[in-house]
């Protein structure tokens, strides 16, 4: 947690990152970026799938379908946020010479979508059926 | 570097890739921001619902000002890092539209 504190205050503090290290060549700046906007993506791919889900199911109960969009919405608030912090800290470990931060948050995210998906195929085919 | 004189290109199109995908994401966050407006509009011309619309149009506006200003930049052999300011308005602006959209769906 003090970790999660920790990144959360560089987050606003651009000046702390830039007196560390020595600046990386840019294009490695640049690769950073577009991972970054290809993470942006996958939140907004997520948040259209949640307005997606509570206008084109209307069949669905109420409670089902406003937990299915929500539960997509929050991971791509997730998302987002993860694109911010992971950038950052990417962007930091280039000026220190360090690896790359690892984390465990792309199997969660693909876990999560997969579950969300199998559950819809789900309350769709039931759904018709009864 | 051999090719690094004033305006030598990069053999990889790193801005150009770049540039693109700032587009593509804007492309993605029109998408979102359209189906948020026909959200807002379902159960027609209500408060909560135009209040909706403003806040995704207006958030709309604020990522494509954000990209915009981006590709610009972006328009040099060698541009410079991405500002954490734009960082964190774009990630910002998807968070807002998240939001917006929750407490519609709600």
């Amino acid at each position: 947690m003090s970790d999660f504190v920790q990144s959360l205050r560089l987050w606003f503090a651009p000046r702390r990152i830039r007196d560390e290290g020595e600046t990386p060549d840019y294009r490695f700046s640049l690769a950073n970026e577009r991972t970054f906007l290809a993470w942006i993506r996958t939140a907004l791919a997520l948040i259209g799938g949640g307005f997606a889900v509570d206008q084109f199911l209307p069949d669905l109960r109420w409670a089902v379908r406003v937990g299915l969009s929500l539960a997509l919405l929050a991971a791509g608030v997730l998302c987002a946020l993860r694109a911010v912090n992971h950038w950052i800290r990417c962007e930091r470990a280039m000026r220190r010479g360090e690896d790359l931060p690892v984390s465990r948050f792309p199997a969660v995210l693909s876990l999560t979508v997969a579950v969300v998906a199998v559950a819809m195929v789900v309350l769709v085919v039931f759904g018709r059926a009864g | 570097m051999a090719a690094s004189g004033a305006g030598a290109r990069d053999p990889g199109l790193q801005p150009e890739r770049t540039r693109l995908a700032w587009r593509r994401t804007t492309l993605s966050c029109t998408v979102v921001a359209v189906l948020g407006i026909k959200l807002a509009l379902l159960d027609g011309a209500t408060a909560a619902g135009m209040t909706g619309l403003a806040l995704s149009a207006l958030l709309w506006i604020g990522f494509l000002a954000v990209a915009h200003r981006r590709i610009r930049s972006l328009d040099t052999p060698r541009p410079r890092v991405l500002s954490h300011r734009g960082a964190l308005i774009a990630a910002g602006c998807t968070v807002a539209l998240a939001v917006c959209g929750a407490a519609l769906i709600w």
